[in-house]
C-alpha cells in the first residue's frame, strides 16, 4: 500500500537526523527487541504450517513478517507504522471470520453436511455396519486424547490372538507400538502413553457417543458392544461408483447422489441423514423470505427485535436524562451521595445481574413475586416476558445513560437557560426548547451505538428468557428471541446444527444494523468529520 | 413549602424512586450471598441470617479462585492491550494525512458493525485448525481468547480517541518536531500523556465489557480450568438453580471487586473523559 503524505510540512516524514541521544537510542532498543520478537514469533508459528504442508499459510506469513520489518526499518509509512497491529489483528479475527461467515452462508454446512462426498460415503458404510455371524471380536478399551468428559473418542482394540493393540477413530485404525501400551490379562488395555483410559462411569456417562462411533476398514467397520467388547461387522449399505448411488445389500434399496443437495435421495425423495457440503448459493437467503414455516416467525422476530431495541435505548435514556435533570441543582443535598449509589448498577457485573434477574422473576420463589405476593409465571406469557426483559435492561443502561447525560448538561452553560427565563420561556419550554437540543446534538452518536449494541444484545436474551415462551408448534423460535439468540440456537441449539442458515440470518442482522447506522449517522454531523 | 416542593422537592423524589429502583437486587444479591441456607428459594430482601459459608463454599467447592484469576488476566491484558492499539491508530488518523485515510476511518466503522460474535461459528471452525496447529494460542488458552478480543481493537474507541486527539493543539507537535522530536517521540511523550483521560474511560469500558463478556468464552474455554467468570458462574446455576444460588451470589459480589477497584482508580478521569467523548461525539 502507497501512502501519499499531504498533511502539513512540520509532521511530514523525513529521515530523522541521526544523533546519539539518549531518548532516540533507547528507542531503537526497544524496536529492535520488538523486532526480534516478531521473526521470533513467525518463525515458532512457521513450523506446524510446514509440517502441514500448508504453503500459502506459510507464503503469506513469510510475506506478512518481511512486510513488518520493512516497514519499521524504513523511515517512510509513517501513518501505516501506527496502523499495521491494529489492521493485522483486525484482519485475521474479525475480517475473516467475516468473510468466512459470508461464504458459508451460500454452503448447506451443518450437521450432516460438514465434509466432502467421500468422507459421507465413509461414514454411510461404516453407520451401517452390523455384527454378522463369524465377525472378528476385540477387547476394547474406550480411551480419549483429551478430557475425559469432553476429549475425542479412542477405541483401543486388542487382538485376541496377536495381543496387538490399535487405536481406531472415525477416521480409520492404526497400530500402536507395543511399548506403549500395557494390556491386561484380560485383553483390554489398562493404559496407554498419549491416551488417557476412560474409567467405567466415565465411559458410560458417554456412552450414546460410544455406541455411535464406528472405526471404519476396508470391509466395513468396527463398532462397540457394551463398553468392553468391539466386533469388526460388514457394511450393511455400499457405494457403486457406477450408478453414483449407495446401495442396501439386503434390501436393494438405493439412494442416488443429488449434487445440488449434497445428499443421497431415493426414488421417492427421501434422504440419508448423513450428506456432504456443497455451494447452494442463494438458497439460505430465499428460505428465510420464502418458507412460510420460517418467515413468518422471522418477521415476528424482526420486529420484536426493533422493538426491544428502541425501547432499551430510549428507555435507559429517558431515565437518566430525567435522573441528571433532577439532580442538576446545586439546592439538591446529598448530591454525591445519590450519584455514587445510582451508578451502582454499572459496577456489578452485568452478566452475573441479568441471570439475578431472571431469578427475581422465577414464578415459585422469585423474589418479585414474594414482594407483591402475586404468583405471575413472568417468562410464560409473551406480554409479561417482554416487559420483563426490558425492565432489565433499563435497570442495567440507565447508570451510563446518567453520567453522559450528567456531563453533557454539565458543559451547557447556564446562562443560556437563565437567558431564556428572563425572556418568558417556562421552564420546560427552555428544557424542550435550549437545553434538549444542544443535548441531542452531543448524545445522539452515544444513543446511535446504544441501540446498534441493544439490537444485538446477545446476553440480556440468553441469560434471562432464553428466548422463552415458546408457542407450541414451533420450538425454535420464542417470543422474546432476538434474531441473535435465534441465530445462536440454530448453530448450536439441540436440534442439529445448520450452520450455513446461520450465517445468512447473520448477514440479514449485519445489513440491517449497518443501515439503520448508515441513515442515522447521516442525519447527525458525525461523518463529517471525516471530510475535514 | 410549596414553591420548595416545585423545585427540589421532585428532584428527592425523582432520586427516591430510582434510587429504590436501583438497589433492589443489589441488596438482594448481598442477603443471598450472606445467607446461611444458600439456597434461592429461601433468600429474601432482607438478610435472614449472617454467614459465611456461601464464600468459603465458592473457593473450596468450585474453582472460583481460578475462574477469578482467569478473568482479571484475559480482562487486563486485552483491555489494555486494545486501548494502546487503538491510540497508535487514532494518531494516524488524527494527525497524519495519506491516501486512504477516509476510506480506512469508513471500513473501520463498518466492520465494527458486524459484530464479531455473530461470527462465532467461523471462530469456531477457525481456531478448531488453530487448536490443532498451534495449541498454545488454540482453544482454552487464555492467551488465544486474548487475541480474539484484540480483533475487535479498532472500532468505536478509535474514533472515540481520534476525536479527543483532534482538539489537542497541532502547534504542539509541530514545536516538538521542530525541536528534533520523531514521530514516536511526539506520539509518547507528548500526545499519549494528554489523552490519559480518554485512554482511562476507554479502559475502564472495555474491561468492564471483557469480564462481561460471556458468547464467545463460553464457546472457546470448556475445560474447567480454562474458564472465566461468567462461564464458570453459569455453570453454577445452569443445572443447580435453586441450591447454588447462595455461592452464586457471593460469587457476583466478588466480581464486583475489580470493576468497582478500576472505577475508584480511574475515577478522576471518568467524568471528564465521558463528557468529553459525549461533546465531542
Amino acid at each position: 500500500m502507497s501512502i501519499m503524505l499531504d498533511g502539513p510540512a512540520t509532521t511530514q516524514a523525513r529521515p530523522a537526523p541521526e544523533d546519539d541521544r539518549p531518548g532516540r537510542t533507547s528507542g531503537s532498543l526497544i524496536k529492535i527487541v520488538l523486532l526480534g520478537l516478531t521473526v521470533a514469533i513467525a518463525v515458532w508459528a512457521a513450523f506446524p504450517l510446514a509440517e502441514n504442508r500448508a504453503w500459502t499459510g506459510l507464503a503469506v506469513l513469510t510475506a506478512t513478517t518481511a512486510g513488518l520489518l520493512y516497514l519499521y526499518l524504513t523511515p517512510r509509512h509513517i501513518p501505516l507504522k501506527y496502523l499495521a497491529p491494529g489492521t493485522i489483528l483486525l484482519i485475521l479475527f474479525q475480517v475473516f471470520p467475516v468473510l468466512y461467515t459470508a461464504s458459508t452462508a451460500f454452503t448447506n454446512f451443518g450437521d450432516g453436511h460438514r465434509g466432502s462426498k467421500d468422507e459421507a460415503v465413509v461414514a454411510i458404510q461404516a453407520a451401517s455396519v452390523t455384527q454378522v455371524p463369524g465377525s472378528q471380536q476385540y477387547a476394547l478399551t474406550v480411551a480419549t486424547t483429551g478430557d475425559p468428559a469432553t476429549g475425542p473418542l479412542v477405541f483401543l482394540i486388542t487382538d485376541p490372538a496377536t495381543r496387538q493393540v490399535s487405536a481406531g477413530d472415525a477416521d480409520g485404525l492404526k497400530a500402536v507400538p507395543g511399548g506403549d501400551v500395557t494390556v491386561g490379562s484380560t485383553g483390554r488395555v489398562t493404559s496407554a502413553s498419549g491416551y488417557t483410559v476412560l474409567t467405567a462411569g466415565q465411559a458410560g456417562l458417554r456412552s450414546a457417543e460410544i455406541t455411535a462411533l464406528a472405526v471404519p476398514t476396508p470391509g466395513g467397520a468396527i463398532r462397540s458392544s457394551g463398553l468392553s467388547r468391539a466386533y469388526e461387522g460388514r457394511a450393511g449399505r455400499t457405494y457403486d461408483g457406477g450408478c453414483d448411488c449407495i446401495r442396501d445389500t439386503t434390501t436393494g434399496r438405493t439412494w442416488t447422489a443429488d449434487e445440488s443437495a449434497g445428499a443421497f435421495v431415493d426414488a421417492g425423495g427421501e434422504r440419508l441423514a448423513q450428506g456432504w457440503k456443497v455451494t447452494i448459493g442463494f438458497g439460505n437467503f430465499t428460505r428465510v423470505l420464502t418458507d412460510p414455516a420460517i418467515a413468518g416467525p422471522f418477521l415476528r422476530t424482526l420486529v420484536w427485535n426493533f422493538g426491544f431495541a428502541i425501547a432499551s435505548t430510549g428507555g435507559t435514556f429517558v431515565l437518566g436524562l430525567l435522573l441528571a435533570m433532577a439532580l442538576h441543582s446545586p439546592r439538591v443535598q446529598g448530591r454525591t451521595a445519590y450519584r455514587v449509589l445510582l451508578v451502582l448498577p454499572y459496577a456489578m457485573p452485568s452478566f452475573a445481574m441479568l441471570l439475578v434477574w431472571r431469578d427475581m422473576f422465577n414464578t415459585d420463589f422469585g423474589l418479585i413475586n414474594n414482594l407483591f405476593g402475586s404468583d405471575v409465571d413472568w417468562f410464560g406469557g409473551s406480554a409479561s416476558a417482554r416487559l420483563a426483559v426490558i425492565l432489565v435492561q433499563l435497570w442495567l443502561g440507565y447508570p451510563y445513560m446518567f453520567l453522559v447525560a450528567t456531563g453533557a448538561l454539565q458543559a451547557i452553560p447556564r446562562e443560556l437557560a437563565e437567558a431564556s427565563r428572563i425572556d418568558g420561556a417556562s421552564a420546560w419550554g427552555g428544557f424542550r426548547r435550549i437545553t434538549l437540543p444542544l443535548l441531542m446534538v452531543a448524545l445522539t452518536p452515544l444513543l446511535i451505538s446504544s441501540f446498534a449494541f441493544n439490537f444485538n444484545n446477545f446476553n440480556a436474551i440468553y441469560l434471562t428468557t432464553e428466548g422463552a415462551p415458546f408457542p407450541a408448534d414451533n420450538p425454535a423460535n420464542g417470543a422474546t428471541d432476538l434474531l441473535i439468540t435465534y441465530t445462536y440456537r440454530i448453530a448450536f441449539g439441540g436440534g442439529g446444527a445448520q450452520y450455513g442458515y446461520a450465517a445468512a440470518i447473520s448477514i440479514f442482522i449485519f445489513l440491517i444494523v449497518a443501515v439503520v447506522s448508515a441513515i442515522s449517522f447521516r442525519r447527525t454531523r458525525h461523518l463529517e468529520e471525516v471530510h475535514s | 413549602m410549596t414553591r420548595w416542593i416545585q423545585q427540589v422537592g421532585w428532584r428527592h423524589l425523582v432520586g427516591v424512586l430510582v434510587l429504590a429502583f436501583a438497589m433492589v437486587p443489589i441488596v438482594f444479591v448481598v442477603s443471598a450471598a450472606f445467607n446461611p441456607l444458600g439456597t434461592l428459594s429461601s433468600s429474601e430482601l432482607v438478610p435472614t441470617g449472617a454467614s459465611l459459608a456461601n464464600f468459603t463454599g465458592l473457593f473450596s467447592g468450585t474453582g472460583f479462585g481460578r475462574w477469578f484469576l482467569n478473568s482479571i488476566v484475559i480482562a487486563s491484558v486485552s483491555s489494555i492491550a486494545s486501548v494502546f492499539i487503538s491510540a497508535l491508530a487514532a494518531y494516524a488518523f488524527s494527525r497524519r494525512r495519506f491516501r486512504g485515510r477516509r476510506v480506512g476511518l469508513l471500513s473501520v466503522l463498518l466492520i465494527q458493525m458486524f459484530p464479531q460474535f455473530l461470527a462465532i461459528v467461523a471462530i469456531f471452525l477457525i481456531f478448531s485448525t488453530v487448536t490443532d496447529r498451534w495449541p498454545a494460542i488454540g482453544f482454552n488458552t487464555s492467551s488465544g481468547l486474548i487475541l480474539l478480543y484484540l480483533g475487535g481493537a479498532l472500532g468505536v474507541n478509535t474514533w472515540l480517541m481520534k476525536g479527543f486527539f483532534d482538539t489537542l493543539p497541532r502547534e504542539l507537535d509541530e514545536s516538538a518536531t521542530m525541536d528534533g522530536a520523531s514521530h514516536a517521540q511526539v506520539f509518547f511523550r507528548i500526545l499519549l500523556p494528554l489523552v490519559a483521560p480518554i485512554l482511562a474511560v476507554t479502559a475502564l469500558l472495555a474491561f468492564i465489557g471483557t469480564i462481561n463478556e460471556f458468547l464467545i468464552a463460553n464457546v472457546f474455554l470448556t475445560d474447567a480450568g480454562a474458564k472465566t467468570l461468567p462461564v464458570g458462574l453459569y455453570g453454577l446455576v445452569a443445572g443447580e438453580r435453586n441450591a447454588n444460588f447462595g455461592m452464586f451470589c457471593a460469587g457476583t459480589l466478588l466480581t464486583a471487586i475489580p470493576t468497582v477497584l478500576v472505577f475508584q482508580l480511574l475515577q478522576r478521569y471518568i467524568t471528564d473523559g465521558l463528557t468529553a467523548g459525549a461533546v465531542k461525539g
